[in-house]
């Protein structure tokens, strides 16, 4: 039997799977991160752009998909969050829209800024893209300023259901430590998967064995201050949900989730080992190149279940700091029964959307990356 | 109103304004020279041609140039409805929210996966595979644009909702009346034509810059025959669909109609102005001065093209007003103060409602329930204050509707004249007809931001008709931030822009030849 609660289940699970891919597609924005500082020459630079060129369409149309799925599904979060934390948000949106052209534009006769500029919107969007992302996700454990009340609707001058606490609109998540630290995480990872990534795709060993020197750098901070975030998080407060509705602060919620919902906490930490088997072997074995396939699903993985973590279980997703009642959960933010059943029929398509994705990965990966392949598809 | 300032929503709406009108320049030439590309692929394929396909991979360049801006507006777009309209996502996020994620799921992926294999897959898929993915990248476009464009149908005509007031928010109830409305219907095919008439307009012109150059002669003509055929037929689509689109207006948004006619005192058979002056002296719905000065006017067309009926009554914006006229359904229209009392009428009984739940008193709740569910088909006008906050920008309609009009009629001349010439003649010997179209690309693009202005502006002041004004539907941020992106988005849009359109002329100024490596247009076979 399908029940609403079912659904919202179902969705939120969506959610997190969608949240997961994205981490692991962040490899782009990690990659261009690095567009100044790893190519030791215009080879490089060029198999760089080719590996990366070819992939951020899927980063980019995964995080509209993110944000079209939770309005579908969750629309209290977009309302609330995207019009409360709106400069936080903007600016992500910025280094996304900065992003869209630089890979068309950056190599084109007439482009009016020159490649040097495409390029450095390709280095902001990489640096800003992934640490507000992870901001952003360290909001669903830290809270945020934000009321919520559906009564304003029938005050006339000012009928605005879901108001935000504060003048900094978002920008304050940032000066969250914990926030900043999942921030930084997830930055070093996006920057870790992409050299692994180079790793596998690149043709040339000089290269390779940059991308391996480079990788020490940028995994042992990532680990730290991941596991900085997972530590912390786990022996905080969480915002817990009575069944009555009621949200209230619980010790170790999260841990205590990770526990109940054994699952969830076996896969969370198998995700995690597979991020670091992913990165460990790269380091050891020079021959490797499967490294960013068991990082890459470790990733999907750790991110989709630290998201389940944060709505399942009598968990409020997004929380509030203003007003413990106010804060969201899967059930209140939650679309209507009916809507959920007709975008959970539509989510029937997503396999057939995964395959032709596959297909069309394969396709285009059948040889190693040349700096030629740049040339061939316009970036040189 | 506390921090609703007039200053709030109206840099909300010039922002979502901007983004929307930037992002339409890409969007129509997407849909129409996907198109044209993917026949020209077609031919290609049937026939062995390698002119036709050095031809579809000039077009595909340009495509993907313009794709890339596309992109960066759209995702604005999307997030926009709930940064600056945070109201409006949960008021009817239920069912706007759906169509928005089919397309992130079933279009975007289609378009992003399959443009990769279209650019990248030449020598990597049999001619077959590469013909399938480009034609599924015009397909993932169309697809796109069927969903938000039942988004925006739904904006103008809200069907297959129940309003629910204990979560205080629209829910979709039909999924099927709001996909398959006359107004979704009608709008998707309106519009996804006149995407299809500017492509045409775009091969075309270019076809007669190049022939104008006296260069790539052949690539250039084929372009043309290609193109006016395509834009013959498209434009006679687009007439048949705006037909119907009026129809629409006529009935389910009639002081859009009216505005856009200038339209203040109803009667029966009701002439559709071709050409006049707003009048400056109109400064009021009922001062019953002359709206519309020195016209030039088609007798009685208004009444056949909104209601099929020569001798049909078209209300003007008084009648709207003032009300007491006979509906299309054989219902006397309300007036403004009697909606207006309804609308607040309704309000009120919601937050009765809401108290008495909270109260525990399930006798009063049911009893302001049935008030509101009365009342609900008013719901937005308990916002408004008074009749002028009801009638949109009647002058920056009525001009947008006329321009829109004349140059859709411009193009069918063009298409038809360039078209003989084309296929009958040596159309390289009409200089005139090859500026002709050439100058008129832009107009093209002209032609379908007026379009979205006619729409959009002439259904202020609703985000959704008759339930939620644009004041009621906005974000608690201040004015000044969104002054602040409004600027930024404007710089950064407009310098991309700027670059897009220099990279585009440079692009076609290398010609078809420059998209073969050894730049003789000669192109290698691929990959069986």
């Amino acid at each position: 039997m399908i029940t609403y609660s079912f659904l919202q289940h179902y969705w939120w699970f969506l959610i997190s799977l969608l949240g997961g891919l994205l981490a692991f597609l962040l490899f782009v924005q990690g990659g261009q991160s690095m567009l100044f500082s790893l190519p030791g020459n215009d080879d490089q630079k060029k198999v760089m752009l080719s590996v990366l060129g070819r992939k951020w369409e899927y980063t980019f149309t995964t995080l509209v998909t993110f944000g079209g799925a939770l309005f579908a599904s969750f629309p209290l979060f977009y309302s609330t969050s995207f019009g409360g934390a709106y400069w936080l948000w903007m600016l992500l949106l910025l280094s996304f829209v900065v992003q869209a052209v630089s890979y068309e534009f950056r190599s084109r006769p007439g482009n009016v800024f020159g490649t040097k500029t495409y390029d450095i919107f390709l280095f902001i969007n990489g640096l800003l893209g992934t640490l507000l992302v992870g901001v952003v996700v360290g909001t669903f454990f830290t809270g945020s300023d934000f009321t919520v009340d559906r009564d304003n609707i029938a005050a006339v001058g000012s009928p605005v259901i879901s108001r935000w606490g504060n003048a900094w609109h978002g920008l304050e998540a940032i000066a969250n430590p914990r926030n900043l630290c999942l921030g930084i995480a997830v930055l070093f990872l996006a920057r870790t998967l992409a050299l692994l990534l180079f790793i596998n795709r690149a043709a040339d060993d000089t290269f390779r064995a940059r991308c391996r020197k480079v990788l020490w750098y940028n995994a042992v901070p990532f680990v730290v201050f991941f596991l900085v975030f997972v530590v912390w998080t786990m022996l905080g407060s969480g915002y817990a949900v009575a069944p009555t509705g009621e949200v209230s602060l619980q010790p170790y919620k999260y841990f205590m989730n990770m526990l109940q919902m054994p699952a969830v906490g076996i896969l969370f930490v198998l995700g995690v080992l597979g991020v670091l088997y992913g990165i460990i072997v790269s380091l050891a074995c020079a021959g490797v190149r499967h490294g960013i396939w068991v990082s890459g699903i470790g990733t999907v993985v750790t991110v989709t279940c630290l998201l389940l973590c944060a709505g399942y279980n009598g968990t409020a997703f997004y929380p509030s700091s203003a007003d413990l009642q106010s804060s969201l959960t899967i059930f209140n933010a939650s679309s209507s029964f009916f809507t959920l059943k007709v975008m959970s029929v539509v989510s029937l398509l997503i396999p057939f959307v995964l395959a032709y994705i596959f297909y069309a990965w394969r396709a285009l990966e059948k040889k190693r990356a040349a700096p030629e392949d740049a040339e061939n598809d316009g970036h040189p | 109103m506390g921090f609703l300032t007039a200053s709030l929503v109206g840099w909300s709406r010039a922002q979502f304004a901007m983004t929307a009108m930037y992002h339409w320049v890409f969007v129509p030439l997407t849909l129409g020279l996907g198109i044209i590309m993917a026949v020209m692929e077609t031919l290609y394929v049937r026939t062995g041609r390698e002119e036709w396909k050095s031809a579809a991979k000039f077009w595909m360049r340009l495509f993907g140039i313009n794709f890339a801006f596309g992109i960066a507006t759209g995702l604005v777009l999307e997030f926009q409805f709930g940064t600056n309209w945070s109201n409006y996502s949960w008021f009817v996020g239920d069912i706007f929210g759906a169509p928005l994620a089919i397309e992130a799921i079933l279009a975007f992926f289609m378009e992003a996966t399959f443009i990769s294999l279209m650019f990248f897959g030449w020598k990597k898929l049999s001619r077959g595979a590469h013909l399938a993915s480009t034609w599924l990248t015009v397909a993932g476009a169309t697809i796109s644009a069927l969903w938000i464009l039942v988004a925006n149908a739904w904006m103008q005509y809200p069907v297959g909702m129940e309003f629910n007031p204990d979560t205080v928010r629209n829910e979709m109830h039909d999924f099927w009346s709001i996909l398959l409305s006359p107004v979704a219907v009608n709008k998707f095919c309106h519009t996804v034509l006149s995407g299809w008439v500017l492509g045409a307009l775009f091969v075309t012109g270019i076809g007669a810059w190049f022939l104008l150059r006296r260069r790539n002669t052949d690539f250039a003509v084929r372009s043309m025959k290609v193109g006016t055929v395509f834009g013959v037929v498209a434009s006679l689509l687009v007439i048949t669909t705006g037909h119907m689109s009026a129809y629409n207006v006529a009935h389910h948004q009639p002081m859009k109609l009216a505005a856009m006619e200038a339209h203040y005192e109803g009667y029966e058979g009701v002439e559709l102005i071709g050409v006049g002056i707003v009048n400056p002296q109109k400064e009021s719905w009922d001062d019953g001065v002359q709206p519309v000065v020195g016209r030039i006017a088609f007798p009685k067309m208004l009444s056949f093209l909104g209601f099929s009926d020569f001798n049909a009554f078209v209300p003007g914006i008084r009648d709207i007003i003032e009300g007491g006229y006979e509906l299309p359904d054989g219902e006397t229209a309300l007036s403004f103060e009697e909606k207006r009392a309804r609308g607040k009428l309704a309000i009120q009984a919601l937050a009765d409602y809401r108290s008495a739940v909270e109260a525990g008193d399930d006798e009063a709740a049911t009893v302001y329930k049935e008030e509101l569910r009365r009342n609900y088909a008013y719901f937005g006008y308990g916002y408004l204050d008074t009749p002028e906050d009801l009638i949109p920008p009647v002058g920056l309609t009525f001009y947008s509707f006329r321009v829109m009009v004349i140059l859709g009629m411009w193009f069918i001349l063009l298409f038809l004249v360039a078209g003989f010439f084309v296929w009958k003649r040596d159309i390289s010997r009409q200089r005139w007809l090859l500026w002709a179209a050439l100058l008129t690309i832009p107009l093209g693009y002209l032609a379908g931001e007026f379009g979205w202005v006619v729409a959009e502006v002439g259904r202020q002041p609703w985000a959704i008709q008759d339930i939620l004004p644009v004041q009621a539907a906005i974000s608690s941020i201040s004015a000044e931030s969104v002054r602040l992106t409004f600027f930024i988005f404007l710089v950064l849009f407009s310098a991309l822009f700027v670059a897009e359109i220099r990279i585009m002329l440079r692009q076609i100024k290398r010609g078809p030849a420059a998209e073969t490596p050894d730049g003789t247009g000669d192109v290698e076979q691929p990959e069986k």
